[in-house]
């Protein structure tokens, strides 16, 4: 659940408060007291749960909030979640921290907007949730900016409603936790990547489709093959299956591709763009490599949603071979050529882990093309991490392709190489163009 | 200006100027568990912004506009030729380029990375014992570097590692292993990467240069052949021979740069703090004025800052390392009519001129093709590869096919052969038969130190921040323009066993002077000088200063005199090899590393 940067005051705000208290010099690693183990744990509980995807803005104090969610029914606000009495969380026992984090209950009583995953924080367990508080009572700094919720439209703007909802949908903690412990697994490795994938990392919070009453329709890989199986579009994003689909999951995907993918956001077959930047870029990089090991053995052993109708994606020469001899005359050839080959070459292949692959990429054949079609209208940005420390920018082609040119060059890269993928309407891209914000930032550049 | 500016909180090193010598200097530093703030004078830079294609490939903006180099409205050098006339402003780009911002001359350059022939570390004492004293011309300052090959080969070989240099070794570990340069000497490794590909008229050359009985090689080039991940974990991009290396952040992320190559992980460095927009004015010393303090600049403000710091790093641009000694009073300022003093001393620039060989009609030459730091040279003529004694001259000059790419607006302003019409129907035709069907092949040759060519402060002319500029004296000499014609004599023998349909060999004419106003190259070198005696150089071996021991001074102002090979290679390992014997001596034990 990423959102889209609201451009106002709160976050000018909170960009100045962060910038007075950083001051001329650099950090010197000794002027860092240390800090009790609990608020280190706690921290890494935060990563895992990737709080600051939500609650943190870009260059803003850590975990001020103020991150806007453009729902259908109005705009959402990211709260401060700092210690600071007021504005934060500051005046929360731990008992209410964890009733908020698990039940999804505020302080007061009111229900949390479900844009808080507390369907899957539900089975967190007692001592991460109390390492967590600790972190947010004792390594954040206060931050006494407020967040004012003021643009969610009536009636969605009263609480009561969600209070149904969630009593409706939201599982209990108590049953949850106590059906956790009763679940076996193949290996210690599996059960600990289902904790952190259906527990603190809430995965599916993105990855599960929703009903239209909005509750996913899996909270577990026991709740069927509905888990994981890639999502309705976020923020234009189509979060794509996690399960082992061969050509539209991670079912090519082995176990040290997804750990390489969860520590630099790129791995041979692909590179991480959408919201899945920002949970590598706060959550998934810092995680241990025994973790991102628990996650990938644990999405390894979920099967395929439905068997497979088509053979698994083999890769076909024929456009290669066609556009090197020079015939450009297949559906959006010519635009590949010129705009996409320097980088993704004419065979397709790319130069992994640089520049990704387009064939064989699950994302170019997803059944839904709003991420490709996104990605070319708008570029993506592959993020530094602290294991690859290099960034890479793709340049967006709204302003140079029409929705006509970005149709047939999208449909080509679909169906070339053996990707066989639907092709895409020119009415598909006008959607999706409509659907940018104009308030989209200029997502802060990378610097190398 | 020191009296009002306002102190900030001291760091361990400042570093002066972010290209490839700071960008490796402050790695090291942090390496070395020492903070670092490294002072840019233009704005920060990155491919995402600079390199954004297709928007990034502008040659108006990028070869004309000058879109990555220095602003010469703030700040410039004066020129004169000889020491009897009055210098005057370089107030528009055209000989030399010098950059600006973040990335430095290491953002706009091409990617040529050579190490340096051993004998040209040493061309004073070789040329002694090969031809005797008398033959070094009067006037004429040949001097050694003071360092050895075999000392700098690890951290030649560390820049390339680092730069993810392309390139074909002749000999590793003393044994022969591929078909590098026969006249280079032995590496202790491969090259990272293997060579790029030739384009068509390097591989002509090849063929020709073989046929003419001489022995080429592949350029040695930091734009990377394949997708390559450094010893930092950065990572590169292939090159894919787009043409838009020179003057352009590379959008394929496969030019080495610092922006690229370094950078990445230094701005992650907690330890580390950029400061772009930020012009030095001073380096500030003590009052026994044998220790800096630190620096005193300009921030993007226009507010005075002083800077203290233990150490000071002086990492600009060769020119301004000159200049940056001379205005804070480090090192005694050269006279040359005493001959005496050593900042400005031994200026020395590089002698290229470029040749055109014109080819059958029916053979496309496809200049649009290109890399910045591909093609294919030969050395015969180089260093010290072929005896002088008959020929009366000092240094000598690779020989090159060095195809980067001839853009729209180039190739119209290249036109036609020589006697061609400047405008209508017959420039169009020569310009386009020159485009399709020619090649250009360098003469890239050494310059030497001359008594009477040096830099100092001008009398007249200021900056925009009151100082005054630096003036070259600068004129070519004889014995270069004698080399330069032996040499390009040899370009003919290549051209003739070409094939060639016509061929324009360019040669230094003697009594043409100097002229700044038709580029010839960015290789400005020496003027604050590396040596083992302080009366000849302004620094000892480890680039430090002989005066101010807590200043190092990294660029090709080190060096002597000129060679024939592009300086970058030259000038990381330089850093690499001062910063190895700052943190292995003089941080432990501050003071002259020499003496």
């Amino acid at each position: 659940m990423r959102g889209v940067w609201k451009c106002g005051l709160r976050p000018m705000a909170a960009a100045l408060l962060a910038l007075s208290a950083l001051g001329n010099q650099p950090a010197r690693a000794q002027d860092t007291p240390p800090r009790p183990e609990l608020v280190t744990r706690g921290e890494y509980v935060a990563q895992a749960a990737d709080c600051a995807a939500c609650h943190t803005m870009p260059g803003g104090a850590p975990f001020a909030g103020g991150l806007a969610f453009h729902l259908p029914t109005g705009t959402l606000y990211a709260p401060n979640i700092t210690p600071d009495a007021q504005a934060g969380i500051g005046g929360y026992s731990e008992a209410e921290f964890i009733r908020a984090v698990r039940n999804g209950i505020r302080r007061d009583g009111a229900t949390l907007y479900p844009a808080m995953p507390y369907p899957s924080y539900a089975r967190m367990t007692d001592d991460d949730l109390h390492a967590l508080y600790a972190y947010f009572m004792q390594g954040v700094r206060p931050v006494a900016t407020p967040v004012v919720q003021d643009g969610m439209h009536w009636p969605l703007s009263m609480r009561w409603p969600l209070t149904v909802w969630r009593r409706l949908f939201a599982p209990d903690p108590a049953v949850t936790l106590k059906g956790a412990t009763a679940r076996t697994f193949p290996d210690p490795l599996v059960a600990r990547g289902a904790y952190l994938v259906e527990g603190p990392g809430h995965c599916g919070a993105c990855h599960t489709p929703r009903a239209v009453t909005m509750q996913e329709k899996a909270l577990t890989a026991e709740d069927g093959p509905l888990y994981l199986s890639g999502g309705a579009p976020v923020d234009g994003w189509r979060p794509v299956s996690l399960r082992g689909e061969n050509r539209t999951g991670l079912g090519r995907w082995s176990e040290q591709d997804i750990v390489r993918f969860l520590a630099t956001g790129r791995m041979p077959l692909g590179a991480a763009f959408g919201g899945m930047t920002d949970a590598i870029n706060h959550g998934t990089q810092h995680m241990t490599a025994d973790d991102q090991l628990a996650i990938a053995r644990y999405l390894k052993t979920l099967s395929p949603t439905m068997p497979a109708r088509a053979p698994g994606w083999a890769y076909d020469p024929a456009a290669t071979s066609a556009l090197r001899a020079g015939d450009v005359s297949a559906r959006g050839a010519r635009h590949y050529v010129d705009s996409c080959a320097a980088c993704h070459r004419t065979d397709g292949h790319g130069y992994p882990t640089t520049f990704p692959p387009l064939a064989g990429n699950p994302v170019v054949m997803d059944p839904a093309p709003d991420s490709l079609i996104r990605i070319v209208l708008e570029g993506n940005t592959l993020r530094a991490t602290k294991q690859a420390p290099s960034a890479f920018v793709m340049p967006g082609f709204a302003a140079r392709m029409d929705d006509a040119a970005v149709a047939d060059t999208v449909s080509f890269i679909r169906a070339a190489w053996g990707n066989d993928a639907p092709a895409v309407s020119v009415a598909d891209v006008a959607r999706i163009r409509r659907s940018l914000s104009p308030e989209h930032p200029p997502a802060s550049l990378p610097m190398n | 200006m020191s009296d009002e500016a306002r102190r900030l909180k001291p760091v361990d090193v400042v570093v002066v100027g972010g290209g490839w010598a700071g960008s490796i200097m402050a790695k090291e530093m942090t390496e070395a568990g020492r903070s670092v703030v490294m002072l840019e004078r233009g704005p920060d830079r990155s491919t995402a912004a600079d390199g954004a294609y297709p928007a990034s490939i502008d040659e108006l903006e990028a070869n004309f506009r000058y879109k990555l180099f220095q602003d010469l409205s703030k700040n410039t050098v004066t020129i004169r030729n000889n020491a009897n006339q009055t210098a005057l402003p370089y107030r528009r780009m055209a000989a030399f380029l010098p950059g600006e911002g973040v990335g430095g001359a290491g953002l706009h350059w091409s990617g040529v990375h050579f190490r340096i022939p051993p004998d040209d570390l040493r061309l004073r004492s070789r040329v002694i014992e090969k031809y005797g004293a008398g033959f070094i011309p009067e006037g004429m300052n040949l001097q050694d570097y003071g360092v050895t090959y075999e000392e700098l080969e690890p951290f030649f070989d560390k820049a390339e590692k680092v730069f993810g240099t392309a390139g074909e070794a002749y000999k590793v570990n003393n044994e022969v292993v591929g078909q590098g340069n026969v006249f280079s000497p032995s590496r202790s490794d491969h090259f990272p990467l293997p060579p790029l590909k030739d384009v068509y008229t390097a591989h002509l050359f090849r063929k020709a240069a073989t046929e003419a009985g001489f022995h080429p090689y592949s350029l040695p080039a930091a734009n990377a052949s394949q997708q390559y991940t450094n010893p930092y974990g950065v990572q590169m991009g292939p090159c894919n021979f787009c043409g838009y290396c020179s003057g352009y952040a590379c959008y394929m992320y496969s030019k080495a740069s610092p922006n690229v190559n370094i950078l990445p992980v230094l701005r992650r460095h907690p330890l580390f703090e950029l400061r772009p927009d930020c012009h030095v004015l001073k380096v500030e010393r003590d009052s026994t004025g044998t220790r800096a303090t630190g620096v005193t600049y300009t921030d993007a403000d226009g507010k005075v800052v002083t800077q203290p710091a233990e150490m000071v790093i002086l990492t600009a641009f060769q020119f301004h390392n000159v200049r940056l000694m001379l205005l804070s009073g480090i090192g005694k300022p050269y006279d040359p009519v005493r001959n005496e003093g050593v900042v400005g001393r031994n200026f020395v620039y590089q002698n290229v001129t470029t040749s055109t060989v014109w080819l059958d009609p029916k053979v496309e030459t496809n200049q649009y093709i290109g890399a910045g730091g591909g093609g294919v040279a030969f050395d015969d003529f180089n260093s010290e590869n072929f005896d002088h004694g008959p020929l009366g001259f000092v240094g000598g000059s690779p020989v090159w096919v060095n195809q980067a790419g001839v853009k729209a607006i180039a190739g119209a302003h290249a036109g036609g052969p020589p006697g061609t019409p400047r405008w209508g129907s017959a420039w169009k035709a020569g310009m386009i038969d020159t485009y399709r069907h020619s090649l250009r092949i360098d003469a890239h040759g050494a310059n030497m130190a001359y008594r009477d060519v040096y830099l100092d402060l001008d009398p007249t002319w200021k900056d925009a921040y009151g100082q005054p500029l630096l003036r070259m004296t600068f004129d070519w000499k004889d014995n270069d323009i004698r080399m330069n014609r032996y040499v390009v004599d040899k370009i003919g023998d290549v051209a003739k066993a070409m094939g060639a349909r016509d061929v324009h060999l360019t040669k230094r004419e003697f009594g043409s002077p100097f002229d700044t106003r038709q580029y010839q190259t960015t290789h400005l070198g020496g003027g604050a000088v590396m040596g083992t005696d302080p009366q000849t150089s302004a620094l000892n071996r480890y680039m430090q200063s002989w005066d101010v021991h807590n200043v190092f001074v990294i660029g090709a102002n080190a060096f002597p005199q000129g060679t024939g090979y592009n300086p970058t290679g030259m000038v990381a390992a330089l850093a690499y090899w001062a910063a190895h014997h700052i943190r292995t001596t003089y941080l432990a034990h501050p003071g002259p590393l020499a003496g």
